[in-house]
């Protein structure tokens, strides 16, 4: 076979590959369609087979043909639109919405998965024109490690440390770890919750962690994610049952109530470790001179 | 999903009339506590509403 040939072949195979061990990794943040795994792998091929080629283009030397990269980018870029619209508009069927950062952290992900791709393919290519199909191979299987590490995300659990705690109530005040959670109004209510309410505490380790801990999207992905696994006992009408999130305004702990279906603490403190830190809520103010002087 | 009115008191239910002033929302009074908590069910799944209790005699439904 022609070097262009082997080299399209590998490229093409290694990404989509790729591709698909990465669907497999981390299908838990998509919606479970069937259709949804359709696209995603169609998606993947394409940008698989765009990566492929470039290298060939270039030994032609047919350098206008690597324009098509620029093309790859504006449609890639669209997806991730698209991505963000259905999310959302499914999102406002959910009882415990993901919220608005968690899906552009979807969306943003689903994006840059499809250039890693392609950047996969290309190694991939390259190595097999030059050295056959078994460099290729290794090739782009180095490059996909390599990839996977440092897309690897933090979790919450790395900068915080996720004490177990109870629900208690002031009158009508319902409290956890002293911070005020909300008003219950029906004495009913109340006991159901002090039977039936699993509580939290998130104590952050650093000025770091308590500055993404703030922000309100990366609190919402964590509700999502505790709800999502253990199940809650929210309705439309029944407003009470709300899995919440408040802060401790002087340390910047964060307690949370739920009112689960499964009533399982450590599965509630595992869920609650898992959960990703959003690309868009993380902060760093440590990173800083000015940072770092304030907080000593 | 329709639009609803957020954090805004859509009813009041009062044990004690001198507790409570009119001003927008509804006020339902209510003789016993078995009465109180009975319209303030009624009342939060009609609204679509979260019940609130003030402490003194008075519950208050909001829409969240």
């Amino acid at each position: 076979m022609e070097n262009y040939q082997i080299s399209i072949l590998v490229g093409v195979t290694v990404g989509f590959l790729a591709r698909l061990y990465l669907l497999k990794v981390d299908y838990r943040q998509y919606p479970s369609y069937p259709h949804g795994y359709v696209t995603h792998i169609s998606f993947g091929f394409i940008a698989a087979a765009i990566g492929s080629v470039a290298i060939s283009a270039i030994m032609k030397p047919d350098f206008t043909a690597v324009t098509f990269l620029a093309l790859a980018a504006t449609q890639f870029r669209e997806i991730r639109k698209i991505e963000r619209e259905t999310l959302s508009n499914l999102d406002e069927s959910e009882l415990v919405p993901r919220g608005k950062e968690y899906i552009e952290g979807i969306a943003k992900v689903f994006e840059a998965r499809n250039y890693l791709v392609m950047a996969v393919a290309m190694v991939s290519s390259t190595a097999a024109y030059f050295g056959g199909w078994a460099y290729g191979v290794a090739a782009g299987a180095l490059a996909q490690m390599v990839s996977i590490r440092l897309m690897s995300g933090e979790v919450v659990g790395d900068f915080a440390e996720i004490v177990p705690s109870q629900p208690l109530f002031q009158g009508a005040l319902l409290t956890v770890g002293g911070v005020v959670i909300m008003n219950v109004g029906l004495p009913s209510h109340r006991a159901k919750i002090l039977k039936e309410g699993l509580a939290v505490v998130i104590k952050p380790k650093h000025d770091d962690a308590r500055a993404t801990l703030d922000n309100l999207g990366q609190r919402q992905a964590i509700l999502h994610v505790a709800a999502a696994l253990l199940g809650s006992k929210k309705e439309v009408g029944e407003l009470e049952f709300t899995p919440l999130a408040r802060k401790d305004i002087d340390t910047g702990m964060i307690a949370v109530f739920l009112l689960p279906i499964e009533p399982d603490m450590e599965c509630l403190i595992e869920a609650i470790r898992k959960v990703p830190i959003l690309e868009s809520a993380k902060r760093r103010p440590l990173a800083s001179r000015v940072g770092r002087k304030a907080a000593d | 999903m329709a639009v609803q009115l957020k954090d805004t008191i859509l009813a009041v239910i009062s044990l004690r009339p001198e507790k409570v002033q009119g001003g927008g929302a509804p006020i339902f009074w209510a003789e016993t506590q078995e009465e109180l908590e009975k319209n303030a069910l009624n009342l939060s799944r009609i609204l679509n509403g979260a019940i609130h209790d003030l402490e003194n005699g008075v519950y208050i439904i909001v829409g969240h």
